[in-house]
């Protein structure tokens, strides 16, 4: 949701990161966390269990210069990516105002990303809305990997709406920014929509 | 032309720091800040706190969300007020208006029982003054002429800038 503070002249919008467990959410943030300018970035907080997987959320601020005296932040988040943490991913879903879904490429995580997209109209339905109300982007990450699924057949399943799709190396930080900017663009276009 | 989910304007941000600053005095607490439930902050008064204020406010969100759910599971509607005790720190998070989390910062220099009277005054007040905003939000439609085509182009660049490897 997003939240236009004229006292403290800020704008506040919130992008969440959705998809299966170990598809590669936090490495998109991480990613970004590690490259952007220090003074634009807020602290990273990961609430995670002993091995490394998302518990509950990874919480990252981003600050944009000002523009016309207003401040402009964006709040990245991720949902913890196992079935058994819905209600988490739920409350996560709360006031977003645009939706990145991370697909594993490879063969074998092909059913987990047909879930987690099936989980996550779901829960939006649960707060009345649908991927369409959002800017949305699909991002085909782990394209480096040695057996994936060639981008028709993911296309072809996954996003048969044709929502903007990024292929990325997300450890590498290939398509990492690209599919933010959409995203973040996107809410921008939303924000300024008369 | 930018319209968002909600928006706080100048006159009712000063209205709300006005019941926060009398929260801080009459409490005796430390700091008194305001959350969204999405984790966004709407206003803080008292000590500026030596940590990152929007993590704070994100896990604040976050920790009323996840309580409110366990309230669910015991067959509560929501738990309206959190206690959070530390040795030398504590925190007192209160909901209002459905949407809003009120959280007070104190230490020893006061008690549990005077936050906690003082923050149901506090409350009330919030209540009233959030409600007003909503109400005016409906009507009004947040239709803010003061961002342009212009303020749109200029966020672009700052998003290209930002985001590049």
């Amino acid at each position: 949701m997003s939240l236009i503070n004229y006292s403290s002249r800020e704008i506040n919008c919130k992008i969440v990161y959705y998809g299966a467990g170990l598809c590669g959410k936090t490495t998109n943030i991480q990613y970004v966390f590690n490259k952007v300018a220090p003074e634009t970035k807020g602290k990273l907080i990961t609430l995670a269990t002993e091995m490394d997987r998302t518990l509950f959320f990874d919480f990252l601020p981003l600050e944009l210069g000002t523009v016309k005296g207003f401040k402009t932040r964006f709040h990245l988040y991720t949902v913890p990516g196992q079935v058994y943490y819905d209600a988490s991913r739920k409350l996560i879903l709360r006031g977003v105002d645009g939706i990145v879904f991370v697909a594993d490429s490879q063969n074998s995580r092909f059913d987990a990303n047909i879930e987690s997209l099936y989980n996550l109209h779901e829960n939006l339905e649960d707060y009345k809305l649908t991927v369409q109300d959002l800017p949305f982007v699909i991002q085909y990450n782990k394209r480096d990997m040695p057996d994936i699924i060639s981008l028709e057949d993911l296309e072809q399943e996954l996003n048969p709406e044709g929502y903007p799709n990024i292929e990325a190396v997300a450890t590498t930080g290939v398509g990492v920014f690209d599919t933010l900017k959409i995203v973040a663009k996107g809410i921008l276009q939303r924000l300024s929509k008369n | 032309m930018v319209k968002a989910d909600w928006t706080i304007y100048e006159e009712d941000y000063w209205a709300i720091t006005s019941v926060l600053k009398e929260l801080l005095k009459n409490s005796n607490s430390q700091s008194v800040l305001l959350i969204d439930k999405t984790g966004q902050m709407i206003g803080s008064v008292g000590l500026e706190p030596d940590f990152d204020l929007m993590s704070f406010a994100s896990l604040c969100a976050a920790d009323f969300e996840a309580n409110s759910q366990l309230a669910r599971l015991i067959g509560e509607t929501d738990f309206s007020t959190l206690y959070h005790q530390g040795a030398d720190e504590s925190m007192y998070l209160a909901r209002i208006a459905s949407n809003i989390i009120l959280v007070v910062l104190f230490n020893k220099r006061t008690t549990l029982g005077l936050v906690r009277l003082r923050v149901k005054k506090a409350v009330e007040g919030l209540d009233t003054i959030l409600n007003r905003l909503f109400e005016k939000l409906e009507y009004e439609n947040e239709d803010l002429k003061e961002f342009d085509e212009e303020f749109t182009q200029e966020l672009t660049k700052e998003i290209d800038a930002l985001f590049s490897d």
